[in-house]
């Protein structure tokens, strides 16, 4: 399906409703992560909107692709997209973090049985969508229609489970996945190349045979080719290493790992937040806000 | 004696009883399910021999996956697997699936609901001269503790052939804990086995009274001790899970020609946990010994104990390890020295009696 100028128009006003939705869910939680959220926003929204074979409305459909999250914690973008892509209500989503939600502080798929997979603890999501490819590929060959997409952050490739499936994703050549890692540069103690240096990022995962590239994680033509190339490669899984602002959409709370995991809490960081994302307009995948020009 | 209805192995006691590992009664086992069934995979982490899954990589070789030593991706890949409809029995050392991937196998297959079939081969200080590395003594209290986790571990080759094609068939994320030796035969083909059924496979003949002079010594112990239990038909019970099963009916096989009434249990799945049976040997005996190639601390015994505490208390003695790692050796010695030997049961029976 080709992308055309209005179609970014659309997907640029509905990644902003996400992100308001998301932060309107975390101010409500009280407590969750921001950072991750507000940076995956727009690469969550164009694969919902444009890119998943899904069908919300027949949630076990099992031709449908399957998507990983396997950084749990990022979820308030997880489950903002898909309550706006219709799977369960927006008016939900204020239940994000409280006894008997669907909307668990990290995903469960005991709670929300849409999901594909339940996670939190880092590193284990490539190898659990490395899992499902294998079987597909058992089933129903090489020229099966179906994707796997397995989002990622960059703290995450600290974990060595990481790397043990991208070797075997590498060395079975499972063309029907598609990694896509969140580089925001930020994780929990500090920025990822203080903590634990990932560059030559690129380099690590050509080293394990996989197709890469990189590109700019809130231009949704970026986004667009990226995954359309992904999944032109027959022989080799992709892996799509996104640039991401942490918090984007919010310029004083954006790139500080300080927001990896609090919401907004004092009056004051909720009216920044509000008024950031209510003046946000779209521009040419670009969300911009009158701070920040 | 032995349990007639239960089909054991006639020549159990015999000197030339027939030798055979879990870990190949596993392997065919394999086969036998992956006949049955189509969505069984298997994935292995470079111990394809050892683990004895080679047959299986032989015969369905393109429902095997080689996962190379990654033990974390061994059950996280097939976790992923188990969500597209298959059900994969991933093999490997007890010490590094499950002792490396705990966390994995928590998250990814019991908290995500799969229905994988970890198998760990090489349990107990019995692996021998490996050494204390390789010889997985936790590995029960590791899988016990996890919600779903269903824990088998098998008393003989015939058993664990059974364990693996009823795990197959069973729905829910299972645990089979595998011996490297070979082992006595101790069950038959027509014995029975269901998981969470737990066996009782001897029963000393009630002889007499009270005054039976072979029996006076249990007798008095019991009407010395505090708790007097005038129903109980037995002095003793011993549940015994895995390849000890055999040590503990030796030792009954002896107590009886003592003239001592013991029941011997094999526990082969110690979770879900035989609660019902359970509290009808401690009914029945008043004192029990748990036998298992495990740490005490979080074993078959804890399981039994936990059991027990809040149903119906009655003293226990437990044949495990004490705290220790394994070393090299051959694994009669390193039984003897860890103290589960015949020698050291018989001695905990003793002991438990006297505690009536």
């Amino acid at each position: 399906m080709p992308l055309t100028d209005e179609k970014i128009k659309v997907l640029e006003a509905k990644a902003r409703d996400i992100r308001r939705s998301i932060v309107e869910s975390l101010i409500e939680a009280k407590s969750g992560h921001t950072a991750g959220p507000l940076g995956m926003t727009d690469i969550f929204t164009y694969i919902y909107f444009h890119a998943l074979r899904h069908d919300p409305k027949k949630q076990d459909w099992s031709y449908r692709d399957r998507l990983v999250l396997s950084n749990g914690h990022i979820c308030p973008v997880l489950y903002a997209t898909m309550a706006h892509a219709g799977y369960f209500p927006v008016s939900e989503l204020k239940t994000l973090r409280k006894f008997g939600s669907k909307l668990q502080g990290h995903p469960h798929r005991e709670f929300l049985p849409a999901l594909e997979n339940s996670s939190g603890p880092l590193g284990s999501g490539l190898s659990q969508t490395v899992g499902m490819a294998l079987a597909d590929r058992m089933d129903n060959g090489r020229t099966s229609g179906k994707q796997f997409y397995c989002l990622m952050s960059d703290g995450e490739l600290n974990e060595g489970n990481t790397w043990e499936g991208a070797m075997l994703a590498g060395k079975e050549r499972l063309q029907n996945i598609t990694a896509i890692i969140d580089r925001n540069n930020i994780q929990i103690d500090g920025f990822t190349e203080d903590i634990m240096p990932l560059n030559p990022l690129l380099d690590k995962w050509r080293a394990w045979n996989w197709h890469v590239q990189e590109i700019d994680g809130h231009n949704f033509r970026e986004i667009d080719e990226s995954l359309g190339q992904a999944q032109a490669v027959f022989d080799k899984p992709s892996v799509i290493i996104a640039n991401t602002i942490a918090s984007r959409g919010i310029p004083a709370f954006e790139r500080k790992f300080e927001w990896h995991g609090k919401p907004p809490t004092t009056p004051n960081e909720i009216e920044t937040a509000r008024l950031a994302l209510k003046n946000a307009r779209t521009l040419g995948g670009h969300v911009e806000s009158p701070h920040h020009n | 004696m032995i349990i007639l209805s239960q089909k054991l192995n006639l020549k159990l006691f015999s000197t030339d009883v027939e030798q055979v590992s879990t870990r190949k009664g596993f392997g065919e086992g394999l086969i036998k399910a992956a006949e049955a069934d189509k969505r069984i995979v298997g994935l292995c982490a470079d111990l394809t021999e050892s683990t004895q899954m080679e047959p299986f990589k032989k015969k369905f070789l393109e429902r095997f996956i080689e996962i190379g030593v990654a033990e974390q991706n061994l059950v996280t890949v097939a976790s992923g697997m188990a969500a597209m409809g298959k059900i994969p029995f991933v093999g490997s050392y007890a010490i590094f699936s499950p002792g490396r991937n705990w966390e994995q196998i928590r998250t990814t297959i019991c908290y995500n609901n799969q229905p994988v079939k970890i198998i760990g081969s090489h349990v107990g200080v019995s692996v021998g001269p490996d050494g204390g590395s390789h010889q997985a003594l936790e590995d029960i209290a590791l899988m016990r503790v996890l919600p779903r986790m269903v824990v088998i571990s098998p008393c003989d080759a015939i058993e664990a052939r059974k364990a693996t094609i009823a795990a197959a068939k069973k729905d829910s994320p299972t645990y089979i804990r595998l011996t490297r030796n070979p082992t006595s035969i101790i069950t038959t083909e027509e014995t029975p086995f269901e998981i969470g059924k737990a066996q009782i496979v001897f029963k000393s003949e009630v002889r007499g009274t009270k005054s039976d002079p072979l029996r006076r010594s249990f007798s008095e112990a019991r009407t010395n001790s505090k708790s007097k239990n005038p129903n109980s038909q037995f002095d003793v019970g011993i549940i015994a899970t895995g390849a000890l099963l055999y040590r503990a009916l030796k030792v009954a096989k002896k107590l009886e020609t003592e003239g001592k009434n013991v029941i011997v249990m094999n526990l082969a799945t110690i979770k879900p946990l035989d609660e019902h049976a359970i509290i009808k040997i401690a009914h029945e005996t008043r004192a029990l010994v748990t036998v298992e190639e495990h740490q005490i601390r979080g074993g078959m015994g804890s399981a039994v104990a936990e059991c027990l505490a809040a149903h119906f208390p009655v003293p226990i003695e437990f044949i495990g390890v004490k705290d220790q790692f394994g070393q090299s050796g051959q694994p009669d010695e390193l039984l003897e020295y860890y103290g589960l030997s015949e020698e050291d049961i018989y001695a905990a029976v003793q002991r438990v009696v006297l505690r009536k």
